[in-house]
């Protein structure tokens, strides 16, 4: 069990530095929407996502409806309910009711792809460690960012951007290499994200991603299915 | 209205979103297309995030490109996490101490 959390947090840290970076930026346009350190540090605390607490941000500065809130939030983040169904599937049999109402707040893109690839079985200790550590810089980087943000050159926040993106190539790279079906869906996802970017641009991000791993899922299972046993 | 309901609905909806599938969700899929396909999900959802977003990453498509070239040599020969995430940060750093902004 401590060894599981340690290993978490382990495999956590570069999500936790990528995010204290992200989330730093996320800090800065925050506080310049108007909203104070701690109204920040809590946004960050209770929602651990980036794309549905910039996009909320800017509903709350607007003014925005409640519904429109609600709304915003359910079309960018309903990709975590697609990413809890694919880890409902590898869950441990120690995963109880009550730990995955606790681990389920630790569902995030980062968070997911790290607990998805690991071998074997999910264990709860390995997610909380993953989610505390991952956490900890999210709710950081906020806080700084909000509070100082304007202290660091940005020689090294702009470097820092990069950091959650190597760790993406660090994950998908390896069995992309050793698998041709994981490259085959990896490229079509890359090129499809490629295609929404530069010819579809209104296409919002969020949606974007969906839209590209879906098909370039169904692709993958389409023409390379899986052999019973072989994702253990 | 008050920060903190605008705050409280964000953080509601964002969690039933993850908790209801992930508490609820019991049953074993026999699908082998269903099975296929989500064990495709995670490599297709980081790569779709990764590219072309990495190139932008940094603010300057020169710095980027160099990182990301890092990340792949280091992540090809399988390299820990850790070490290609910020071997690729650092590349991008020292590639941008020789750009004039």
């Amino acid at each position: 069990m401590k060894k599981e959390f340690t290993r978490g947090i382990v495999a956590g840290i570069p999500i936790g530095l990528g995010y204290l970076s992200v989330s730093f930026g996320f800090g800065i346009m925050a506080a310049g929407a108007g909203l104070s350190v701690f109204e920040a540090f809590m946004i960050s605390l209770t929602n651990l996502t980036s794309a549905g607490q910039a996009q909320g941000v800017s509903i709350i500065a607007a003014g925005g409806t409640l519904l429109e809130m609600a709304l915003v939030q359910l079309i960018i983040n309903i990709r975590y309910a697609l990413m809890a169904i694919s880890l409902s599937q590898k869950l441990d049999k120690s995963f109880t009711l009550p730990k995955r109402i606790i681990a389920a707040y630790g569902i995030t893109d980062e968070i997911f792809a790290v607990c998805s690839t690991v071998k074997g079985t999910l264990k709860p200790y390995f997610m909380y460690g993953v989610t505390i550590i991952s956490a900890l810089g999210w709710v950081t980087g906020t806080f700084l960012g909000a509070a100082a943000g304007e202290i660091l050159p940005s020689s090294v926040t702009a470097a820092l951007g990069l950091v959650l993106y190597g760790m993406f190539l660090a994950i998908i790279v390896p069995p992309a290499r050793k698998e041709k079906s994981i490259l085959i869906v990896v490229l079509t996802a890359a090129a499809l994200s490629c295609v929404c970017k530069y010819l579809v641009p209104s296409l919002s991000g969020g949606f974007a991603v969906i839209m590209c791993a879906l098909v370039a899922s169904a692709v993958g299972a389409l023409f390379f299915p899986r052999e019973e046993g072989e994702d253990e | 209205m008050s920060i903190w309901i605008y705050i409280a609905v964000m953080a509601v909806v964002t969690y039933l979103i993850r908790v209801l599938p992930f508490a609820f969700f019991r049953k074993k899929i026999e699908s082998k297309f269903i099975k296929s396909f989500l064990f495709y999900v995670p490599y297709a959802v980081l790569s779709a995030m990764t590219i072309p977003a990495i190139f932008y990453s940094t603010g300057n498509i020169i710095t980027a490109v160099a990182g990301t070239a890092v990340a792949l040599v280091l992540a090809y020969f399988d390299l820990p996490l850790i070490v290609v995430a910020l071997a690729a940060s650092g590349a991008a750093f020292i590639c941008g101490l020789f750009i004039p902004m």
